[in-house]
């Protein structure tokens, strides 16, 4: 099965308030706030860890919940934030641009 | 509660500071009949000093970042500035006078990812526009301006002082930022200078403009609800904070002074000699800043407008008490609801009361304007 990378939209503005992460996209100023999972999520998309990896690392000793479990939802979760624009998803890796934006290596 | 309320609310518990205004410089390419500045360039911080301040908002959560002037695009660095705040993931938000602003500017802009991008604009009649700003063709170079960045997809704002000169053209502005596919924005008050010369006071449009533009359905939607008589106070209001100015917002003066809010030029710290959390969390004068709610101001704890009224906590400390009233909010209230606040009651009692003096200095102005200036400036 191909792995699922995720990588931050470059345009988008974040800071993380308490436990959740803001996040403002650039040009359609709309503002979202992530729940703390999205937060972990939004934090380890470096573009170049695969979702699973992040899953069991991230996301499973916080939340008690099995890694088969987690994975799905985590799935789920991204393709929502990346219809929002907030993540990239690829089944490959994101090169890092100069612009601090990523894009799939392949691209 | 909206979103951002909601989100502001949560910051002031804890203790963060959401939104932070940057004033670049303070030199400018207009010279505008009602500016509060000083235009004298007393020594900017550089670039190098920007990028470090810049990294200290991120880490202690600032995420809403407005640069302003003076005119920003005076600052050759701006670019640079800008690209460096967008890799600290900033919501960045400018205001220019956008004469500077060509094709390329605004390509840059788009490609940085600001937020949105405010203007000022007086009139949509030269002559009054380019009569408030002392340059012809400026309100030409600003609206070409505006089209630029409409091309580039960016959100514009068309910023509207009104003041006696340009009091009757708030609708030509507004239809002209329509046309524009612009956000329009209206202030009716002119502040005094930071300084505390209160000169520019003088040119407030003034009770009459203020009742009739607070009774154009246009503008304020159902003049019978906009105008209505207040709520009674309750205790809840009494509690509130007046607003966000050093609970969740901030400002800092192109020399590094730090104060509560642009129109608050209460010196707090300089981030030159401080850092700027170490200054958000121990100045005694923001702790003084946030210990202040509705009880324990002079007059509006009585006033029936407490609850309801626009009150600037930096117009009251220029007026001479940040626990005081400010009078061009009061007037703002009468000219509503026709109801004198206790502020203007006491002041028709007793005219002297409104002569009322600075009760602090702004040392990094006021000092290096002593020296930069003649005794007589």
């Amino acid at each position: 099965m191909a792995k699922t990378y995720i990588a931050r939209s470059g345009r988008l503005a974040a800071r993380k308030l308490g436990e959740e992460m803001l996040v403002m996209s650039g040009l359609g100023s709309t503002l979202f706030t992530l729940n703390p999972t999205a937060t972990i999520l939004w934090q380890a998309a470096d573009g170049a860890t695969p979702l699973e990896e992040i899953v069991e690392q991230r996301i499973c000793p916080q939340f008690e919940v099995s890694a088969g479990e987690a994975l799905r939802d985590a799935e789920t979760l991204a393709r929502d934030l990346a219809q929002h624009g907030i993540l990239l998803v690829s089944h490959e890796p994101f090169a890092q641009t100069s612009s601090s934006a990523l894009e799939p290596a392949t691209v | 509660m909206s979103l951002l309320l909601e989100l502001d609310a949560r910051a002031q518990r804890l203790g963060v500071p959401l939104s932070a205004h940057v004033d670049l410089t303070y030199r400018c390419n207009e010279q505008c009949i009602h500016c509060y500045l000083d235009h004298e360039d007393h020594g900017e911080m550089t670039t190098v000093e920007i990028k470090r301040l810049l990294d200290e908002m991120a880490r202690a959560g600032v995420f809403i970042l407005t640069f302003s002037g003076g005119e920003i695009f005076l600052r050759k660095d701006l670019f640079e500035i800008l690209e460096y705040a967008r890799s600290l993931t900033f919501c960045i938000k400018l205001k220019t006078n956008a004469v500077l602003i060509r094709e390329a500017q605004a390509a840059r802009l788009r490609e940085i990812g600001v937020e949105s991008v405010q203007i000022s604009i007086y009139s949509h009649r030269p002559e009054v526009h380019d009569e408030i700003t002392k340059i012809p063709g400026s309100l030409r170079r600003s609206i070409a301006a505006i089209r630029f960045l409409k091309q580039q997809g960016l959100k514009v704002v068309m910023a509207n002082v009104l003041m006696t000169k340009n009091m009757q053209d708030y609708n030509g502005v507004r239809a002209l930022a329509e046309e524009l596919g612009a956000r329009y924005t209206l202030d009716p008050t002119i502040a005094p200078m930071m300084d505390g010369d209160r000169a520019t006071v003088a040119l407030n449009a003034g009770g009459a403009a203020l009742h009739q533009l607070f009774r154009d359905e246009s503008y304020i939607g159902d003049p019978e609800e906009f105008c209505a008589p207040p709520a009674e106070v309750s205790e809840d209001s009494l509690n509130a904070v007046p607003c966000s100015a050093g609970h969740t917002a901030c400002y800092i003066s192109p020399y590094g002074e730090f104060y509560p809010c642009v129109q608050f030029p209460l010196s707090c710290g300089n981030v030159r000699q401080q850092p700027f959390l170490e200054i958000w969390r121990n100045s005694a004068q923001l702790k003084e800043v946030r210990s202040i709610r509705l009880r324990d101001l002079t007059g509006c704890s009585q006033c029936v407008h407490g609850a309801s009224c626009s009150r600037c906590p930096g117009m009251a400390f220029l007026e001479g008490n940040m626990r005081g009233p400010s009078t061009a909010d009061c007037e703002k209230s009468f000219a509503r609801t026709g109801i004198p606040s206790v502020n203007l009651l006491a002041k028709k009692t007793n005219p002297s009361s409104a002569r009322l003096v600075q009760i602090q200095l702004v040392p990094a102005i006021a000092g290096t304007r002593l020296a930069g200036l003649p005794a007589s400036a």
